[in-house]
């Protein structure tokens, strides 16, 4: 299964149809959490909202996560080890209120488990990289192990 | 929670708004503080003297927080009691400091921020990130 979320506090539409469009062509089924937007979808199993037990369920079953930028869905995606694609809202298409998500995503290029995708026309190819991921790895990111790091010494020597 | 391992050599013990979270985690001595925000006047105070009673109570040496609000009373609280303190802003503000980030960069020994672009050559320091 795929689960598509785009966070609960704005609507994603250009995101939600352009996964509705393709979803057939997965061989299998696609669960969304469409927010506030106003697209309805028919290739997808859509609810506005899940509730925070039913959202962790949906994502452990999940083979793949396709996502907006959302920093609380990355993290979720790496506490249950899967492979996520990342799709940034965009403030020209008035998806957000400025850009951060495509600098989030800047960011994030390259890292374990995270695919990206800036463009509908480039779903399908890393969906299907996506479904291909046999494991997302469990080790501390080189940054996560900095951080880790920086608070021993912090904690040892009372600075950083 | 990411943190956790890092901790487990140290005499810790967690602080959360939600008890059910640290216990999905085996945490099982874990205190409890109200949830507030700067919507929430009456429950901002609340919170805050039920973190100064936590940290009366547990007398850290350190605190540490990842915010929000509750873990930035804590931090405060911490300083009445003469603990070192370490302000860790959430990774999901990459755009600008949380409110209680900003606070602590005069209240708290030190701030870290887990965006480079985000620190400061002085009070708001960058040293990795848990992603």
């Amino acid at each position: 299964m795929i689960f598509l979320t785009i966070g609960t506090q704005l609507g994603f539409d250009r995101l939600i149809e352009a996964m509705d469009r393709i979803a057939p062509s997965f061989g299998m089924d696609v669960i969304a959490q469409t927010g506030k937007g106003s697209y309805k979808p028919q290739n997808l199993e859509a609810r506005a909202s899940f509730a925070p037990a039913e959202f962790e369920a949906l994502i452990e079953r999940s083979k793949l996560i396709v996502s907006h930028a959302g920093i609380g869905t990355v993290l979720t995606a790496q506490r249950f080890q899967k492979p996520i694609l990342l799709f940034p809202r965009r403030f020209d298409k008035g998806e957000h209120r400025n850009d951060h998500q495509v600098a989030t995503v800047r960011h994030l290029q390259g890292r374990s488990g995270i695919l990206i995708a800036m463009e509908e026309s480039e779903l399908v190819d890393r969906i299907a990289q996506g479904l291909a991921m046999t494991s997302v790895g469990t080790e501390l990111s080189p940054t996560a192990k900095q951080l880790c790091q920086a608070i021993v010494g912090f904690i040892e020597q009372g600075r950083l | 929670m990411l943190l956790r391992d890092t901790l487990e050599n140290y005499d810790v013990r967690f602080a959360t708004t939600d008890l059910t979270f640290a216990q999905q985690h085996g945490i099982t001595n874990a205190e409890t503080l109200p949830d507030c925000n700067r919507n929430t006047p009456l429950r901002t105070l609340l919170c805050a003297l039920v973190a100064i009673k936590v940290i009366l109570k547990n007398r850290p040496n350190i605190v540490l927080s990842t915010g929000a609000a509750p873990g930035y009373f804590c931090l405060l609280a911490g300083r009445l009691v003469g603990a070192r303190t370490l302000w860790i802003d959430s990774v999901a503000n990459g755009e600008e400091l949380s409110m209680c980030g900003k606070l602590s960069k005069r209240t708290a020994h030190e701030c870290l921020t887990q965006w480079r672009h985000l620190a400061d050559q002085d009070s708001v320091k960058y040293r990795g990130a848990v992603l």
